[in-house]
């Protein structure tokens, strides 16, 4: 279907490039391996983010100290540099035994993994740390008041507030991760974007094919917001959410 | 394993004035990028989130879906498209500088945006009754009443976007562009020394975000000492919901 005359563009749409010459099974590829990035540094993110949450309060100096320079250096310098480093840089700090064995075992998935779960954990843990600070005071003292004991009103009140509040930016910062990995494809990561490159490159449809990764993107991202959606709406406290964390949603 | 640091020292000129300032002969520069895109990604911003407030239907669903388009899809992806459209409309390649800021400008707007419109919601609405039952225009009401209140109340969630929005530039080395993440690069395939040098623009980086990010938390005491923690720390949930 050949178009003309829009801004002067001459342009031959050919949409079947997308599912002829096998070029659909590496869109699928694609996804999968989107999928199975992004999930499995969301776990390792969340963990991170929650030891590093909890160790910012523990009663002992180094400690604190440790976790704030984790979080303050990590979540502040681009995730693109830190794939590079984890991909080109830290091997090299590895004893050479390793660095073979990394050679052999193909390191572009695991470092983008690395990378993204520890640039995502540090992140995470700021969105835990402003979900329980967004919690009054006043809650946990109440809670002690009616005779609870601290670790009682921990586990009974302030952590399902917290969870609850806690929803929607993680959400968002979950989806953020799931577009960041898309930044893989510069270590070669053969992820959604990257599988998009390939098909431009084999066959000189860059619109197809951008329209294709684009269009798989925002379902992805639209489909996880409107079923987090539901679950916050589930979930809501009446009076106590209201307008501040959907505010800037 | 032996590291070598003196190659950051021989390559300090490359590093810092090509790749952070962009005084050299690539063009390019991370700083000569971040800030024009920062200045009109919030101009394009202000206008977008005024947009999606607008009562008009053809100014607010427009507003909404440029919006949920670009918080839905990877920068890189926006790149890779202004990197494939641009030529195809202008007739003609343009330099990995222009291609960047523009993809930068378009897609941080749609955060900008919406930073825009909480602050503008934030302003209470008898403000605006007030200054209607005063005798102002809606211009004049925006002006010299919305806006000076909404963007103090904007000013902690703008800066953590202008963070992400520095730290989003080193994408264009992606495209090619010399910044501070390329020029890096090519260094350490030249001198064979990654650790070393992903290591130090990482610091590079830091110092940057960093210092942005303790100015904002001074002025965000500075300019609202009566707000209680708890707004503070909501405020700052919401900034930390910014793209990377």
């Amino acid at each position: 279907m050949p178009l003309t005359g829009f801004l002067g563009i001459q342009y031959d749409f050919q949409w079947s490039v997308l599912w002829t010459g096998g070029h659909g099974e590496w869109l699928v590829q694609g996804i999968w391996t989107t999928l199975r990035l992004s999930a499995l540094s969301w776990i390792i993110a969340c963990a991170l983010g929650i030891l590093s949450g909890a160790l910012r309060t523990v009663p002992f100096a180094p400690l604190r100290a440790l976790a704030t320079f984790y979080v303050e250096f990590f979540r502040n310098v681009p995730l693109l540099v830190w794939l590079f480093f984890w991909y080109f840089g830290a091997p090299q700090a590895l004893p050479r035994a390793a660095q073979d064995w990394l050679n052999i075992h193909g390191p572009e998935f695991w470092s983008a993994v690395v990378g993204l779960s520890v640039y995502h954990g540090a992140r995470m843990s700021e969105v835990i740390r402003a979900g329980i600070q967004s919690i009054p005071r006043t809650l946990l003292e109440a809670s002690v008041a009616t005779g609870l004991s601290v670790g009682q009103a921990y586990r009974l009140i302030i952590i399902p507030v917290a969870l609850r509040l806690i929803i929607p930016p993680a959400t968002n910062e979950s989806l953020n991760l799931l577009k960041n990995s898309s930044l893989a494809l510069t270590v070669g990561v053969a992820e959604l974007t990257f599988m998009t490159r390939q098909i431009e490159t084999y066959t000189a449809k860059a619109f197809e094919a951008l329209t294709a990764g684009t269009l798989i993107y925002l379902a992805m991202c639209l489909s996880i917001a409107s079923i987090m959606g539901q679950v916050e709406r589930y979930f809501r406290i009446p009076g106590l959410i209201a307008r501040v964390g959907r505010a800037e949603h | 394993m032996t590291f070598e640091w003196a190659v950051i020292v021989s390559n300090w000129k490359f590093l810092l004035l090509q790749g952070l300032l962009g005084f050299g002969a690539f063009g390019g520069g991370t700083l000569r990028l971040a800030i024009p895109a920062i200045v009109l990604g919030f101009i394009l911003g202000i206008i977008i989130g005024m947009g999606r407030l607008a009562h008009r239907p053809w100014i607010h669903y427009p507003a909404v879906v440029y919006v949920e388009f670009f918080r839905g899809v990877p920068l890189v992806m926006v790149i890779f498209w202004f990197w494939f459209l641009i030529p195809q409309i202008t007739g003609q390649r343009l330099p990995e500088y222009t291609v960047a800021l523009t993809a930068f400008v378009i897609f941080e707007a749609a955060y900008l945006g919406e930073i825009v419109r909480a602050g503008i919601q934030s302003v209470p609405r008898g403000q605006i009754e007030a200054a209607t039952a005063g005798g102002l225009s809606y211009g004049h009401t925006m002006l010299h009443v919305v806006l000076p209140q909404a963007i103090r109340n904007m000013i902690p969630s703008l800066v953590t976007q202008f963070i992400v929005l520095f730290k989003d530039t080193s994408l264009a080395s992606i495209i090619g562009m010399m910044d501070l993440t390329k020029a890096a690069q090519t260094v350490s395939q030249r001198e064979i020394r990654p650790f070393e040098m992903y290591l130090f623009i990482a610091v590079v980086y830091w110092i940057f975000t960093y210092s942005m990010s303790r100015f904002s938390q001074w002025l965000e005491v500075k300019m609202s000492p009566e707000r209680a923690p708890t707004r503070r720390a909501a405020l700052r949930a919401a900034a930390a919901e910014a793209p990377a």
